[in-house]
């Protein structure tokens, strides 16, 4: 079984994004970029699938400028076995992104489809769910544990208020929650042998896709920021001020 | 034209997050709908009958919506949602599964974890983990949008007479079968609900010293939350998170018990009403926005001021 990670892409999680002075947008320029967390963990479990002779084949896409075959060969020295770039300019919406890997996907057939559940930039929460109802193939979102299990998948969800467990009849879409996995780290053999391993690069028209925007970024801002308060120097002082100042006891 | 709302319950019980997300629908337009899809659900829609501002109920009472499933109830409320100005779900788990779904069937795009409303068409919503705010237009004849429940009142659950219809199609896509569930059994209120939440980080140390923070939770009558740093360490499990990549809560009090007040997690707590911190770091960043700041061991002050309250 074929399994295709989709990965993004992104400001790096330890860097404070700051807003433009014009409100236009967040500021990226010289801004350190990395894998999206959330899709590092997509990669790590597509790896894993087929260390454990799941899956055969690692295919790692992504979409955006070329600098993001940065983040397809970081994908590829983690263990992905091949990359696909899809080249645009500006990064598409949710849905234009959908669209564009259910092209690759009509074309590559995976089993499994693994994403992350969001992208630490836009926060959106869609791509994986969309890329489903493209299909029309069952998904497995906020995974906390994927086990396949002859021609469907379990996959365990994190929900609301605890675990949810689904079966899935493959193939299949898996987007994935924070304690799937611990990502591995690439050693320095395995970054160098990422730098033969190929890459193919595509663009929307070769697709048949036409990029449409739904929405339109009218303003970023910057939130409104909350001031420190006060110290209080004992627990009796606290529970006072809570009772009597702030009256929410 | 009407608003279309997705109801979020467990086939007995309303949830409180749909009561938010009328009230986020009713800055949109005028008239609403409350979508009750489920199995043996009709207790619900009674109670979202009754919910104020709704005009009409529509039940979809099938065996193939009682556990959500996003394929299956995707369709259902796509098939609704054509005539509809709006489709709109609060931002919790089964509302970020189905949605996009519904919004990929209708080809538009979604908006996502709104926390304002300009105009029927524009939208404010967090993005960067909270670090920036966006205002988006939505371009598309039929808005899907996700609200974050904490950032809006909650509607009247009482007062409101609408009328109960049922809708027939049953939409089983066939690929997805629910398994089982482990809901963490738990007195103490929802933490999204809840209007005291203690939450714990790293300073605990371990799994086991939560309890302190249990205690005094029960005696306030609050829920039990934890930073990435506890979660990621193991202490405790991933429904207890408090954060961007977690849960986004808004109480009267919050309680960080050593927690050093990572940007990630300000970002799921930042609009509590009143935010106590307990740290015996005084450089934590997390007293650059407590209200009340006590520089103290954990150990000692949490077990005072639980036996004082």
């Amino acid at each position: 079984m074929k399994v295709l990670v989709a990965v993004k892409r992104v400001i790096d999680y330890n860097v404070k994004v700051r807003v433009k002075p014009d409100n236009s947008d967040v500021d990226l320029a010289n801004v350190k970029m990395a894998l999206n967390p959330f899709c590092e963990i997509a990669v790590e479990e597509a790896v894993r699938l087929k260390e454990s002779g799941a899956a055969s084949e690692v295919v790692v896409v992504s979409i955006g400028p070329k600098a993001c075959q940065e983040q397809i060969r970081t994908a590829l020295a983690l263990g992905a076995d091949r990359g696909i770039q899809i080249e645009t300019e500006e990064l598409p919406e949710s849905l234009s992104v959908a669209k564009l890997l259910a092209k690759v996907v009509e074309a590559e057939q995976p089993g499994l489809v693994i994403l992350g559940k969001q992208s630490i930039d836009a926060d959106n929460n869609q791509t994986g769910q969309m890329l489903g109802a493209l299909l029309n193939r069952p998904q497995g979102t906020f995974a906390s544990e994927v086990k396949i299990d002859g021609d469907s998948v379990n996959v365990t969800r994190e929900v609301d208020g605890g675990l949810q467990t689904l079966n899935l009849k493959l193939p299949a879409i898996v987007t994935t929650d924070l304690r799937l996995n611990e990502p591995r780290y690439a050693k320095l053999p395995d970054i160098m042998k990422a730098k033969r391993k190929p890459l193919d690069v595509k663009t929307p028209a070769d697709l048949g896709v036409d990029l449409k925007n739904h929405t339109r970024l009218l303003k970023v801002s910057a939130p409104a920021e909350r001031q420190a308060g006060i110290r209080v120097a004992s627990v009796d002082e606290l529970i006072d001020k809570l009772k009597n100042e702030a009256k929410v006891l | 034209m009407a608003i279309l709302i997705i109801a979020e319950h467990d086939n007995s019980t309303l949830k409180s997050a749909t009561l938010n997300t009328v009230t986020a629908a009713s800055q949109m337009g005028e008239e609403l709908h409350l979508l009750v899809a489920g199995e043996g659900c009709a207790a619900v829609a009674e109670a979202a009958a009754g919910v104020a501002g709704v005009s009409k109920v529509l039940l979809a009472d099938n065996a193939a919506y009682g556990r959500q499933l996003a394929e299956n109830l995707s369709l259902l409320v796509a098939e609704l949602g054509k005539d509809y100005s709006h489709v709109v779900a609060p931002a919790t788990t089964t509302g970020k599964n189905v949605m996009p779904r519904v919004a990929a069937l209708l080809d538009v795009g979604q908006i996502s974890d709104i926390i304002a409303v300009e105009a029927a068409d524009t939208f404010e919503r967090p993005i960067y983990a909270g670090n920036a705010i966006a205002t988006v237009q939505s371009l598309d004849a039929i808005k899907v949008i996700t609200v974050r429940g904490t950032a809006f009142d909650a509607a009247a659950s009482t007062g409101g007479s609408a009328s109960v219809d049922r809708v027939s199609p049953a939409h089983d896509a066939g690929t997805s079968a629910f398994v089982s569930e482990e809901m963490a059994k738990s007195d103490r209120p929802e933490l999204t609900a809840a209007s005291v939440v203690v939450s714990g980080g790293r300073g605990l140390g371990n799994g086991e010293n939560f309890a302190l923070l249990e205690s005094l939770a029960d005696k306030l009558g609050g829920a039990v939350g934890a930073s990435r740093a506890a979660v990621d360490a193991g202490f405790v499990p991933n429904d207890m998170q408090v954060g961007q990549t977690g849960k986004i809560v808004a109480p009267d009090i919050y309680f960080a018990v050593g927690i050093s007040g990572a940007i990630q997690h300000l970002a799921g707590m930042k609009d509590s009403k009143v935010i106590v911190a307990i740290n015996k770091d005084e450089e934590a960043p997390i007293f650059q926005v407590a209200d009340y700041s006590l520089v103290a061991d954990l150990f000692e002050a949490v077990p005072e001021l639980e036996s004082k309250l």
